[in-house]
C-alpha cells in the first residue's frame, strides 16, 4: 500500500455564484460584468448615509429554482442578516447576508466522473448574499496583497446578487471535487440563474480539505485553499494539499488549521495568515429588510419551470439510451443541442440513430458553418424521418448523409425529398446486376487487375456502380454481386 | 440579576474603536447596566410568542429586476478621501504575513 493509500482525504466546498440579473440586488444599478470601473454603483451599493436596500424579486427566484434544482428545502420563513466586518471593498461595513435562516436548506448535488460512476455531496445549504467590489492590490511588484501599500477600488460588483452554497464534508478526492463543480455549473446554467464563469469571477469557490488515517471517521484539521481560478487550478490545489498534508503528517508533524492561497503559476500553495483568528461577524437581522415568505404555490409555480437537468440526462443518455460519457457530456454541454436530440429520440425512438445523426453530421455541419443545430433548419421531425428512412431501408446511408447535407440547406422534409426524387435503394438484384455489369464492362484494365489478385481495385469499381445508380443501390447488395461476377 | 460580563476590549477592537483603560471601564458598566434592562425580558413568559427578526410587521418586500440610474463617476469619486484614475484608492488592509 502506498502512502497516499493510508489517507483518505475529506474535501468540503464552498462556493460563490453571481446571479444573472439586469440590476443589483438591493438596488437598480446595472449587473454587469467588465463595465467601465465605478459607473454602475449608486447611494445604496456605496452605502451614503439613508439609502436602503430592497431585494431583488428575480434574485429571490433564482435561488428558489435552484435550490429546487438541488432537491433543497424551501423553508416558508427567511431573512437577511448584517455579517458585519471591516474591508474597503465593502463600503457598508457589514454585508447582507444570511445568517440561520437561509432560503433555501439541505440539498445535495449529483455528479458524473469521467468513468461514467455517479456521485453524490449533500449540501449544508445555499443563501443569498451581496457581492463586494474588486479591490486590485497595487504598490507591490506582483499586484499581490504581500508588499502592496495600498488598493485600487472599484464598486461596480459591490451588491451583485450572489449566491453561497456549501457542501458537506463528503468529497473525497480532487477529480470528485471538480466533478461536483462541474455538475453544480451545469446545473445552474441549465436554469439560466448565473453565466457561472470562473474565468469572470462568477463562479468562484474554496475547499476545506483534511485528510484522515484510511477507515477513521473524525475528520482530521483542516486547510482552506483559496484562490482556485479554473477547474484545473481546482484539481491540482486539492492534490496538492492532500500531499502537502499527508507528508506533514508522515514525518511526524501535525496539521494546522489555516488558509492558504494557491499559486496556479508556481503550483503550490501559501499560508495567508500567519495567526489564524476566529472570525466573529456579530450577525444579526437587517433591520432595513423586511423577511421573506414563501408560500408553497409560489415554490410549485417555480417548481414548474425547472428544466431537464443534467445529471438527470446523464443517467438517461447513459442508461437508457446507452450513450458512452464523452456522448452524453458533449450533448449536455450543448443545451439547445440536447434539447434537440431529446426531440429527435422521442420522434425517431431510436437514440442510437439520433445520437449518430445529431453528434456525427450535424454537429459537423453546426460547426462548419457557425450555425447552432437548433437554430437551422432542420427539425426533429426530419430527423426523425430520416432516420426511419434508414430504418425500413429505404435509402442507404451514402443518401443518408447527402439528405443531411440537403436538410440543412433547408430543403425540408427527407421523405418528400426521397419521394419526389425517387431516391428510395434499390435493392432488386436484377437492376443491379446491370449496373455490375456496365461498369465491369466500361472499365477492362481495373477488372484484369482484381483478377490478377490485386482485390483492392474492388472499392473503386463499386464506387463507380453506385455512381452509376446515383447512389441508389445498396451497398451491400453491389458488393456481393460485382464479386460474385468477377469470380 | 448580575450583570452578564461584557469584553468591552474585544467589541472595541471589533468595531474598530481605540478606547483608554479608563474608558474601558466607565463604558463596561454603562453596558452592563444596559443589558440588565433588557434581561428584565427573561421575567417574561414568552414561550406563546413566535420569535420574531422585525419588529415591521410587512413581509416580502421586493423589487422587479429593473434597471435604474446609477450615479456620475466623477460624481462618485468627489466623495473619496482618496482616488487615483477611476478608482477608489485605500490603505493597505491585511498582508499575508
Amino acid at each position: 500500500m502506498s502512502v497516499m493509500e493510508k489517507y483518505e482525504a475529506v474535501i468540503g466546498i464552498e462556493c460563490h455564484v453571481e446571479l444573472k440579473t439586469e440590476s443589483k440586488m438591493f438596488c437598480g444599478c446595472r449587473n454587469v460584468f467588465g463595465a467601465e470601473p465605478n459607473t454602475n454603483v449608486c447611494p445604496v451599493c456605496l452605502a451614503l448615509p439613508g439609502a436602503l436596500p430592497v431585494p431583488n424579486a428575480a434574485a429571490i427566484e433564482h435561488m428558489i429554482r435552484a435550490g429546487l434544482a438541488v432537491g433543497a428545502t424551501i423553508p416558508t420563513f427567511s431573512k437577511f442578516d448584517r455579517k458585519n466586518y471591516f474591508y474597503p471593498d465593502m463600503p457598508k461595513d457589514y454585508q447582507i447576508s444570511q445568517f440561520d435562516m437561509p432560503i433555501t436548506q439541505g440539498g445535495v448535488i449529483r455528479y458524473w466522473l469521467e468513468d461514467g460512476r455517479i456521485g453524490e455531496c449533500r449540501l449544508t445549504r445555499i443563501h443569498l448574499e451581496e457581492d463586494t467590489g474588486k479591490s486590485t492590490h497595487a504598490g507591490s511588484t506582483d499586484g499581490r496583497i504581500a508588499g502592496s501599500t495600498f488598493s485600487l477600488v472599484d464598486y461596480n460588483r459591490a451588491g451583485v446578487p450572489l449566491m453561497e452554497c456549501v457542501s458537506e464534508p463528503e468529497i473525497h478526492s480532487a477529480q470528485e471535487a471538480v466533478a461536483f463543480l462541474e455538475s453544480f455549473r451545469r446545473t445552474l446554467l441549465a436554469l439560466g440563474v448565473s453565466d457561472v464563469k470562473m474565468e469572470e469571477g462568477s463562479l468562484r469557490c474554496d475547499a476545506n480539505v483534511s485528510i484522515r488515517p484510511l477507515g477513521a471517521t473524525e475528520l482530521g484539521t483542516k486547510a482552506e485553499i483559496k484562490n482556485m481560478n479554473s477547474f484545473r487550478s481546482v484539481q491540482r490545489a486539492i492534490e496538492s494539499e492532500i500531499a502537502r498534508q499527508i507528508e506533514i503528517v508522515e514525518s511526524g508533524g501535525r496539521v494546522v488549521q489555516e488558509t492558504r492561497g494557491w499559486d496556479e503559476a508556481r503550483g503550490v500553495s501559501v499560508s495567508m495568515r500567519s495567526k489564524e483568528q476566529a472570525h466573529d461577524y456579530r450577525y444579526f437581522p437587517d433591520p432595513d429588510l423586511v423577511p421573506l415568505e414563501i408560500g408553497a404555490e409560489r415554490v410549485n409555480a417555480l417548481r414548474a419551470t425547472i428544466p431537464p437537468l443534467p445529471i438527470e440526462r446523464f443517467e438517461r443518455y447513459t442508461g437508457t439510451y446507452g450513450l458512452n460519457v464523452k456522448q452524453a457530456t458533449q450533448l449536455i454541454d450543448n443545451g439547445s443541442l440536447a434539447e434537440f436530440f431529446d426531440a429527435c429520440v422521442r420522434v425517431s425512438k431510436n437514440p442510437q440513430s439520433a445520437t449518430n445523426f445529431v453528434l456525427g453530421d450535424l454537429s459537423r455541419l453546426a460547426n462548419e458553418s457557425g450555425i447552432a443545430v437548433s437554430d437551422s433548419g432542420v427539425s426533429p421531425e426530419h430527423v426523425g424521418e430520416l432516420i426511419a428512412l434508414v430504418e425500413s431501408k429505404t435509402i442507404n446511408s451514402k443518401i443518408a448523409k447527402d439528405l443531411v447535407e440537403r436538410m440543412w440547406k433547408g430543403d425540408g422534409s427527407p421523405k418528400a425529398i426521397v419521394e419526389r426524387e425517387g431516391l428510395a435503394q434499390t435493392s432488386d438484384p436484377s437492376a443491379i446486376e446491370g449496373f455490375v455489369l456496365a461498369v465491369i464492362e466500361a472499365n477492362p484494365g481495373p477488372v484484369a487487375e482484381y483478377k490478377a489478385g490485386k482485390t483492392n481495385v474492388a472499392g473503386f469499381l463499386v464506387g463507380q456502380i453506385m455512381k452509376a445508380s446515383k447512389g441508389k443501390a445498396d451497398p451491400a447488395l453491389v458488393q456481393s454481386l460485382l464479386k460474385a461476377k468477377l469470380e | 440579576m448580575s450583570s452578564p460580563k461584557i469584553d468591552v476590549a474585544y467589541v472595541a477592537k471589533l468595531a474598530r474603536i481605540a478606547l483608554t483603560d479608563e474608558e474601558i471601564t466607565r463604558f463596561g458598566s454603562q453596558l452592563g447596566d444596559l443589558l440588565e434592562h433588557v434581561a428584565a425580558l427573561e421575567k417574561l413568559d414568552v414561550s406563546a410568542i413566535a420569535a420574531t427578526a422585525q419588529v415591521v410587521e410587512s413581509r416580502n418586500v421586493d423589487r422587479p429586476d429593473i434597471v435604474g440610474e446609477s450615479l456620475k463617476r466623477d460624481v462618485v469619486l468627489s466623495m473619496a478621501p482618496s482616488k487615483q484614475g477611476a478608482f477608489f484608492r485605500v490603505p493597505q488592509i491585511i498582508g499575508e504575513s
